[in-house]
């Protein structure tokens, strides 16, 4: 009997992390988008960084950061809280690595969104927080969704951090990416072409979805 | 008085001076685009902040650098119509216009009024429909609706019409000009067109690279717009230096003519501009010779550029801009300008 437990894994880390993602990219796009241009620029960089570099550079990172012999690592640990081999250090993982995606499709929208939209609805007395869930966000959601999309995508195939992070533990810390390597490096071809074949359907779904949402916003 | 503006406001090397008041008039704001208009709106509105000045409206004091008041443009209850209507693009009509109305918690009074809107503007039928499917017309209309249900102390118009198509503006000019008859607030309207500001505006302020130079009443500024820039921009076409040389006679020697004015000449006059309309055949005021240079047809007119006799070769032609009716036989040799259509224009002060 097949177990399932690495696209369970994988689909709650992705999940996660997307919604962290889809949060913190969209305050973070918000607000880089009012800075002054020089600060706007760096913080860019920084931002966007995950994307460009080598997932296991990430995963280094990562381990500096969370290490259990690190000064945070150590700390969280006397909640209880370890990051490294855990399933939920995946979620670390996968957000670091997708954040970028969410950023800056997120800050493109926010760019070309009309300012007297915005503006319109101050000198009409609506608040702030009203225009941008209302206006803002809506304008810019064709935007948004797919940088949500994207990193949940992305998230969903995430290996170089997330192996040098929570390595591979089947039933604890495996998620589908982790165990194609791993069946593969076992010589279980079957095993292997099994959660290829799994992955090659989630991603394709996800592609059918953003089709599906991009053709009713067009007809509506 | 409704308004009263006293603001100064440095942005890059552009430096915005401008003191003003609007009283229950449509007051127009006419230059140049980049001269400042928008940016005064935005400044009232409260979207940009001025380094210091005062903004009132109503006795309420919306903005002072002296006393560290800046309202947020939420309480300053200030109407602002954008150039390109700023519709929000996700809500169908009625619900761009229940926006304007989100103060009324009453929900049955709430869609009285918004029904009660839409028939005044017309757009009953096209309530449903989102604003992407709207002609510029009817996005200006619903536009404005969204304004007026939440009944600002002042209505703003950014280039009302610049969005439309040439055809269409002057039945929307005209519409607006009814709708907003009697309407009781002040109406400030900005725009680079003359014509649109003169068919609209009771009064107008002409303003030039971030001062406003002068408001007068619309046909007192076309008559005298006092200098040289306002002359430019209220669209008078035949401008050249002049010096006094008595007390209702000019000389401008670009042109070699001597010109009788109709109104008493100040000792600081700097130039004397003739608009292209004014110059007639058969007046024997202020008549010289001229030489047709060449000459240009449009629908119902006539340009044709001239030059005086004796005119100093380095300075450009003299505009002439006549009723295709009037057109003689032969072209004269002879235009003349009634005194009281000369236009004295002095330094700005």
């Amino acid at each position: 009997m097949t177990d399932w437990f690495p696209l369970y894994n994988s689909l709650r880390i992705a999940a996660i992390s997307c919604v962290i993602v889809f949060f913190s990219g969209i305050f973070a796009a918000y607000y880089a988008a009012k800075l002054p241009r020089v600060l706007k620029g760096i913080l860019d960089v920084v931002l966007t960084l995950p994307m460009v570099l080598p997932p296991t550079v990430c995963g280094y990172f990562l381990l500096l950061l969370f290490g259990t012999r690190r000064p945070l690592g150590k700390f969280l640990l006397r909640f209880g809280v370890r990051f490294v081999m855990n399933w939920y250090g995946g979620v670390a993982a996968a957000v670091l690595v997708a954040f970028p995606l969410m950023y800056r499709t997120a800050r493109g929208a926010f760019e070309s969104f009309d300012q007297n939209l915005a503006w319109s609805g101050q000198t009409l007395g609506l608040s702030n927080s009203w225009i941008f869930w209302h206006v803002r966000m809506s304008a810019c959601r064709q935007g948004i969704l797919a940088g949500a999309v994207l990193s949940f995508a992305r998230a969903l195939g995430e290996y170089g951090a997330t192996s040098m992070l929570i390595g591979y533990t089947p039933g604890r810390t495996a998620t589908v990416s982790t165990t194609v390597y791993q069946l593969w490096r076992i010589n279980d071809e079957r095993g292997a072409l099994f959660w290829v074949l799994v992955n090659l359907g989630i991603s394709a779904v996800v592609l059918l979805i953003v089709n599906l949402m991009e053709g009713r916003q067009k007809a509506g | 008085m409704a308004l009263e503006v006293d603001i100064e406001k440095r942005a890059g090397g552009f430096h915005l001076r401008t003191a003003f008041s609007c009283g229950e008039e449509f007051l127009g704001i006419l230059g140049a685009s980049g001269c400042g208009k928008s940016m005064t709106l935005k400044c009232i509105a409260g979207i940009e902040k001025p380094d210091r000045g005062r903004i009132v409206l109503d006795g309420r004091v919306l903005f002072d650098s002296e006393q560290g008041i800046d309202l947020p443009v939420q309480k300053r209850r200030v109407g602002y119509l954008f150039q390109n209507y700023a519709l929000f693009p996700n809500m169908t009509v009625r619900q761009n216009i229940l926006c304007g109305l989100h103060y009324e918690k009453d929900r049955r009074k709430k869609e009285e009024e918004a029904d009660r809107v839409l028939e005044l503007l017309q757009l009953k039928e096209l309530e449903t429909l989102r604003p992407s499917s709207l002609s510029g017309g009817q996005a200006q209309r619903a536009a404005l609706g969204r304004i007026l249900v939440n009944r600002p102390d002042l209505l703003m118009l950014d280039e009302p019409f610049s969005a439309l198509d040439t055809h269409l503006r002057l039945k929307l000019q005209m519409d607006l000009k009814t709708l907003l008859s009697g309407y009781g607030k002040g109406i400030l309207m900005v725009t680079h067109n003359r014509d649109e500001a003169f068919r609209m505006c009771e009064r107008i302020g002409i303003m030039s690279r971030g001062r406003m130079l002068t408001v007068k009443k619309t046909k007192e500024l076309f008559a005298d717009p006092g200098s040289r820039e306002a002359a430019v921009i209220t669209g008078c076409k035949n401008i050249a230096r002049a010096r006094k040389t008595g007390e209702y006679e000019v000389f401008v020697p670009e042109w070699n003519v001597r010109l009788t004015t109709g109104k008493a000449v100040r000792d600081d006059l700097e130039a004397v501009g003739i608009r292209a309309h004014y110059f007639h055949p058969g007046t024997p005021r202020n008549a010289y010779p001229v030489t047709f240079v060449r000459e240009m047809e449009e629908p119902f007119e006539w340009v044709s550029e001239f030059r005086y006799e004796g005119q100093d070769p380095a300075s450009p032609a003299v505009w002439w801009r006549y009723s295709k009716e009037k057109r003689p036989a032969r072209l004269p040799e002879r235009l003349g300008i009634s005194p009281a259509n000369i236009l004295l224009l002095y330094p700005e002060s």
